[in-house]
């Protein structure tokens, strides 16, 4: 029954490990020892998720794809990430407010998604709702100390929240409008308690989900997948 | 290190109920929210525990290395201190 239930599961995998992978990259480059675990932290939690996420969408799928099949042997345009999370990591402000903008979608998703029909998805919901939350948390944190922080960390967090914002409204897409409301509360809060200033709604990216991706997709995956495309099935 | 905005801060956790805190480390941090959540970060990746203290390193007054013979010499004298002289009835089982 590959299509829409398999889709969908797919793009929250991709979503996850795009996004772990991402903050993967911070490791030995932190600004802190402190929060360099706090990124590796956040990161293999959704590393997990992606996990338990392309087991289940290889069930679904039914062709015997697994875990490393499914992350280590598709191609970009085979990825329905959304384009937010495939963003470079810039600098540290960059790195906190993609976080926080997904973040502040996340919880409240994989919240209402413990209560969905599907058994198996609603369990994976449940462990992620708690690390989601703590994402959120954690990043809002940091958004408000660096807004809300000198004249430099204020600069490049408002350069951060403003470059990204555009890749924000692609969240909503595919059924999502509902969570909105309670995004843009959460957002609201935080920008404002950070001094900074919240863009104006103007025209979205989009694609992410059919598989029209940004250039910076591609490098995340040649760095990925390497070893499984040169060494398929490699074991250590 | 000693940096005037992200001092130091001791931290302790509790590693279940009913157990006392026990000092685990240190993190930097500009304050104590921050440094509860560096703590959680640094310290408890591995379930070590369900309560967590953070205390300025400052506000610690420590017994001074040179002074520990007068302080602590005296009691190492003193054996009869040590509860291990009493027969412990059978009927308290393990202690």
């Amino acid at each position: 029954m590959a299509g829409a239930p398999f889709d969908y599961v797919l793009g929250l995998a991709d979503d996850a490990l795009i996004l772990g992978h991402r903050l993967s990259e911070w490791c030995g480059h932190a600004p802190l020892l402190e929060e360099e675990l706090a990124l590796a932290n956040i990161g293999l939690d959704l590393i997990g998720q992606a996990r338990a996420l392309y087991d289940y969408a290889g069930a679904i799928e039914g062709k015997g794809r697994d875990q490393d099949a499914l992350a280590y042997r598709r191609d970009a345009a085979q990825f329905g990430n959304l384009l937010l999370v495939e963003q470079p990591n810039g600098d540290f402000a960059m790195t906190v407010a993609r976080q926080f903008l997904y973040s502040a979608f996340a919880a409240p998703f994989w919240r209402e998604t413990t209560s969905a029909k599907d058994a198996t998805l609603a369990g994976i919901a449940t462990e992620a709702t708690h690390q989601a939350a703590y994402h959120l948390r954690h990043t809002a944190d940091w958004l408000i100390r660096l807004g809300d922080g000198t004249e430099e960390s204020h600069c490049r967090a408002q350069a951060a929240i403003d470059a990204l914002w555009p890749y924000t409204g692609e969240m909503f897409e595919s059924g999502h409008a509902s969570l909105r409301p309670e995004w843009d509360k959460t957002i609201a809060t935080v920008l404002v308690e950070a001094t900074l200033t919240r863009p104006k709604d103007g025209w979205m990216q989009t694609g992410g989900r059919s598989g029209r991706h940004s250039e910076h997709l591609g490098y995340i995956l040649a760095e990925l997948q390497f070893l499984q495309r040169a060494y398929p099935d490699a074991k250590w | 290190m000693t940096d005037p905005l992200m001092p130091l801060w001791e931290v302790f956790i509790r590693a279940k109920a009913g157990l006392s805190h026990r000092h685990v480390g240190s993190v930097h941090a500009a304050d104590a929210e921050m440094a509860l959540t560096a703590a959680r970060d640094v310290y408890t990746r591995r379930g070590e525990g369900v309560s967590l203290w953070v205390v300025p390193s400052g506000a610690i007054t420590a017994s001074d290395p040179g002074d520990e013979t007068e302080l602590f010499e005296p009691a190492t004298a003193k054996p009869y201190r040590h509860p291990t002289f009493y027969t412990v009835p059978k009927e308290v089982g393990d202690m």
